[in-house]
């Protein structure tokens, strides 16, 4: 389909993807109907201070809004929040929503989002047992974020870390259960994983490495954690951290192409041609990664897929694209990652872990693919512009503290 | 409430009513002022709120902290003026702010 016949645009999912594609499809100058669907009362949102600022009560439900709810009447954009889409016909282009009534669409955008893996334990549903997704989820739960409680956080990835930080600097008793033998084992090298695991033990938290929840114990609220080796943790609230499953319901139901993620082309296009993934849910080719299909769960992506989005459905010229970027807020530590890690054979650093400013570069052969930086943000820039424009540094020469990061980007080939 | 005015690369100007607390980046944003992304929400995380600040006005903005001026130095057209407008916060002092934006982001 042309972009001058589609009239009418769904959009399912009012978190980021969702509300930044409604935005910018009015800022491209599409004037048709612009639907945005969210099961969850609020306007768009952003997440990532939700384990962060919000769960510290530094940032208030009104700062973490995108937009000021008001401004989606004023655009033309009805945003119908607390409704769920049930079907989508493709055939005859409508989506129905909860209660029945079927809306017509020329364009439809996924942007479903995911959900927190629920503990596949006995006891997973007792009071004090939390997931951490939405601003719902840190409501629930902030309230027993009080000093002496005790918190275990079950996973330890960048979730459940960033909400033990959280809990240590309101006083709480944090133990963090971990399967692996090593925090943040699908997200970063060993030795990257052993500072943040030395940084929060020295915060006061304790690490049950390699050890596996059996069951969560309590009457009607949770009292313990079990663990296989019969250990029992003491608890008052537990936090499930053990990552997220793509919200791919719709898209199965109507029988698009998944796999993990709707999978789309790298338009955001998934196998029907009037239906575009972004966010969490979708899966897309990464051109900097040769064209590897990747699921990613960030503020990057959800931002990208919603510029691809608009550019596509208004026939508007596609956005530069960046390398993938995420970042982590832990105590006074600020984690920026750029690329993606996987595959890689060495690494070089800069900096010292000591002096807590530190970026490793992940390498695979003379390639770099990524970078992990622990507040140094020129380090983290300047591997994301390698990255992103296909270049790379002599391994010996990035490690070459003596030469600044900018001097290094702008000699590199 | 303190205005602040933003300058788009083109001349266009928009006055905001920007309450004490938010930053520089938040009201432009939630406002939909064209030329400042901010894509990782204030965070000093991306880079893509890069501001020029008007002469006049920059010692009550005070300068720029190391993490940002580190950020700053691989943002585009950068000038001894260039903020990232996540980092100003909004207070009575800075009613009548004037800041201009860059004609890109990335």
């Amino acid at each position: 389909m042309s972009s001058d016949e589609i009239k009418r645009v769904i959009i399912i999912g009012a978190g980021q993807a969702g509300g930044e594609t409604a935005q910018r499809l009015r800022q491209a100058g599409f004037e048709g109907d612009i639907t945005l669907l969210g099961e969850e009362p609020h306007a768009p949102y952003q997440r990532p201070p939700l384990s962060k600022k919000y769960l510290a009560g530094e940032l208030t439900m009104d700062r973490l809004l995108l937009r000021p709810a008001n401004v989606y009447a004023e655009e033309k954009i009805a945003l119908l929040t607390s409704l769920r889409a049930v079907w989508i016909d493709r055939a005859g282009k409508k989506v129905r929503v909860e209660g029945g009534r079927e809306l017509p669409f020329d364009a439809l955008v996924l942007a479903t989002g995911s959900k927190p893996r629920k503990l596949p334990l006995v006891g997973a549903d007792l009071a004090g047992v939390f997931t951490l997704r939405t601003a719902a989820d840190i409501d629930a739960m902030k309230p027993h974020f009080v000093a002496g409680k005790k918190l275990v956080v079950i996973g330890a990835g960048y979730i459940g870390l960033e909400a033990a930080a959280v809990a240590r600097q309101l006083g709480l008793d944090v133990t963090v259960v971990e399967t692996a033998v090593r925090p943040l084992a699908r997200v970063t090298s060993p030795e990257v994983a052993g500072f943040f695991l030395d940084e929060h033990t020295r915060q006061g938290v304790r690490f049950v490495l390699g050890g596996q929840p059996a069951l969560i114990k309590g009457s009607d609220r949770v009292t313990a954690v079990g663990l296989t080796d019969g250990t029992e943790i003491p608890a008052d609230i537990v936090l499930a951290g053990i990552g997220v499953n793509p919200e791919m319901t719709l898209a199965q139901q109507s029988g698009l192409t998944t796999e993990n993620g709707v999978i789309t082309d790298a338009q955001c296009r998934t196998s029907d041609p009037n239906i575009f993934a972004i966010g969490d849910c979708a899966a897309r080719p990464i051109s900097f990664f040769d064209n590897r299909l990747c699921r990613l769960e960030s503020v990057h992506n959800a931002v990208e897929g919603a510029k691809i989005v608009a550019a596509a459905i208004t026939g508007g010229k596609p956005p530069a694209l960046e390398a993938p970027w995420f970042w982590s807020d832990q105590y006074d530590l600020k984690l920026q990652i750029a690329g993606l890690f996987q595959g890689y054979d060495h690494i070089v650093f800069r900096g010292v872990m000591t002096d807590r400013a530190f970026a490793a570069f992940y390498y695979q052969g003379e390639r770099l693919i990524a970078v992990d930086a622990v507040n140094k943000p020129a380090e983290y820039l300047g591997a994301k512009m390698l990255i992103q424009t296909g270049r790379t540094l002599p391994r010996e020469v990035i490690a070459d503290e003596t030469r600044p990061m900018k001097e290094l980007v702008a000699s590199a080939k | 409430m303190p205005k602040i005015t933003y300058i788009e690369a083109s001349g266009k100007e928009h006055v905001i009513d920007a309450p004490n607390g938010q930053t520089v980046m938040e009201a432009a944003v939630k406002h939909a002022v064209p030329g400042i992304d901010a894509d990782c929400g204030g965070a000093c995380a991306c880079a893509t709120c890069h501001v020029y600040v008007d002469p006049d006005w920059l010692a009550k903005t005070g300068e720029a902290g190391s993490m940002e001026q580190s950020m700053l130095d691989f943002a585009n057209d950068v000038e001894t003026n260039s903020r990232l407008s996540c980092q100003i916060k909004i207070s009575d002092a800075l009613d009548g702010l004037v800041v201009r934006l860059p004609k890109s982001q990335h």
